[in-house]
């Protein structure tokens, strides 16, 4: 019964996915129809200045939002795993949690208030576009790193840190050279959480950005909005096949 | 140190925004950049809260929002368990290979995703060209912007969000009292219902919640597969503000939904701290 349902479940999954990826390589103007096979939509998005732009755009945004939730995330898992009870810490917690479950427009629309009234104050952020988008994702991608480094922590449990305490070694020199390099391979799995999501938002993107920051999602979502193209097939199939690898290789180097 | 600039983080980035548009919700719209002014810099009232529930305009969509949301967790969970199951069955070498393959659709992006389903399902997307080739259907069945269509897309989306979590608690559970039930003869389907579903209740409730509270707000899905004229919650915060270009009462709609989902947020919290 169970396979059952994890074969039908995989079929919904993948269904669309298969299709858009087969008629990729169709010839035909009309998205899902099959013209005969073609290379064209793979030449098109080559020759696609506007959503090369957007996607360099996004990539940029990802790995600088990726990194600051790295920093963040990390440094809100350990006090969470470590730092025992301290005052406020039920507010702590519930903070660095919120982000994960708060909806998007909430989010979106409460964080360019916060930009806007920032600015008015302070004269900073100067208006909207990458930097106001780069933090809106951080602070989301931050959350999930601090779940993800919080649960390595506790896993592990204090016997290493401890001992390294007991032999005499400055708080710091334990963060360095013991809490670090264990949680290692969290933060990397971390930063690869955020910088999916950062890649994959449409809503935080279009309130916290302004009109010289469009990122790939927000300019496809305006595409699709007049519906899908055989160029957006091409893009999927590319996009499937470096995550595939990039997945093939994390479980083959797990062993 | 480190303590004192985590939360910086989190007061600058998570509390204050929440706060900003709690105090923006009570201002009052004004031509100009930003389009409101601060209650205390006018003399003229503010209308977003009887704007929010003078007519059913906004409280309809919030009911549609939660109704939404409900059947997407509730279908979300009903799905992640027998697959999670069906995984863990699997011998312990292949079960990443698996969940590898249940989450890579999703790293296409969901736009995209979305995009893929309204060329399944328009009017001449290619189910409806399939039927009718096919001599079952005459003229195209109107599926896109239909409520089924959003409810593929809905759990298309967030069926990750319950998967996950749940794979993960299953996983992690004690396998004898199962085992022990069975060899005392009871069904399959029997020590399912009395030993698993008891056992994972807590992190069932909690990947019930953590699709729930963020598809109650779910804004693309339904703009790009819902009805037209099914108004959700998303959909009223974002056409107030971009359209409208009310920020006053955009705000004040987003803190009637996040007062309609603090109990659940706050229940999702206690379950995740368990």
């Amino acid at each position: 019964m169970t396979r059952a349902v994890l074969a039908l479940g995989l079929v919904f999954l993948w269904a669309p996915v298969a299709l858009m990826a087969v008629f990729a390589f169709s010839d035909a103007r009309q998205p899902f129809v099959w013209g005969g096979f073609s290379w064209r939509w793979f030449a098109a998005l080559a020759d696609n200045p506007r959503m090369q732009e957007a996607a360099l755009l996004s990539l940029g945004i990802a790995a600088g939002a990726a990194t600051l939730a790295v920093l963040a995330g990390g440094a809100l898992g350990w006090v969470l795993a470590r730092h025992g009870a301290f005052r406020g810490r039920m507010v702590f917690g519930a903070l660095a949690a919120a982000p994960l479950v708060l909806p998007e427009v909430v989010t979106g629309l409460s964080l360019l208030l916060l930009f806007v009234a920032l600015e008015r104050a302070t004269g900073w952020p100067e208006g909207r576009g990458v930097l106001t988008i780069l933090l809106a994702h951080a602070s989301l991608g931050a959350a999930y790193v601090a779940v993800v480094v919080q649960a390595r922590l506790a896993g592990l449990g204090r016997m290493l840190e401890d001992a390294a305490a007991d032999l005499g070694a400055a708080p710091a020199t334990i963060l360095r050279t013991i809490t670090l390099p264990l949680i290692a391979p969290s933060l990397l799995a971390g930063w690869g959480l955020a910088f999916m999501l950062s890649l994959d938002d449409v809503v935080l993107a279009s309130f916290t950005g302004g009109p010289g920051a469009t990122t790939l999602p927000v300019l496809l979502f305006s595409q699709m909005r007049m519906g899908p193209t055989p160029e957006a097939n091409a893009l999927a199939l590319i996009l499937l096949l470096i995550a595939a690898l990039v997945g093939a290789v994390a479980l083959l180097l797990r062993r | 140190m480190i303590r004192t600039g985590a939360a910086g983080w989190l007061a600058l980035l998570v509390a204050a925004p929440l706060l900003v548009v709690l105090l923006v919700a009570f201002a009052v719209p004004h031509d100009g950049l930003p389009p409101f002014l601060l209650p205390w810099l006018t003399d003229a009232p503010n209308e977003s809260w009887s704007l929010l529930t003078a007519d059913g305009f906004f409280l309809g969509a919030l009911m549609r929002s939660l109704w939404l949301a409900l059947l997407t967790a509730a279908l979300c969970v009903a799905l992640s368990y027998p697959m999670a199951l069906g995984i863990l069955r699997a011998v312990p070498r292949a079960r990443p290979w698996l969940v590898g393959v249940c989450v890579l659709p999703f790293a296409i992006g969901f736009v995209l995703r979305m995009g893929a389903w309204i060329g399944l399902l328009r009017d001449s997307g290619l189910v409806n060209r399939a039927l009718m080739a096919a001599g079952i259907i005459i003229d195209p069945l109107p599926m896109l912007h239909a409520w089924p269509a959003l409810m593929a897309g809905m759990l298309h989306s967030y069926l990750p969000f319950a998967l996950l979590p749940l794979y993960a608690a299953l996983a992690a559970r004690d396998r004898a009292p199962e085992e022990a039930a069975a060899d005392l003869g009871a069904a399959p389907f029997t020590v399912f219902r009395t030993v698993t579903l008891p056992a994972s209740a807590a992190a069932a409730g909690a990947a019930f919640l953590l699709v729930f509270i963020p598809a109650a707000g779910e804004f693309v899905v339904p703009e790009l597969l819902g009805p037209p004229d099914a108004l959700l919650a998303g959909r009223a915060i974002w056409q107030e503000f971009f359209q409208s270009r009310d920020w006053p009462l955009a705000a004040a709609a987003s803190v009637a939904l996040l007062g309609v989902l603090l109990a659940p947020i706050m229940l999702w919290q206690r379950l995740e701290r368990r």
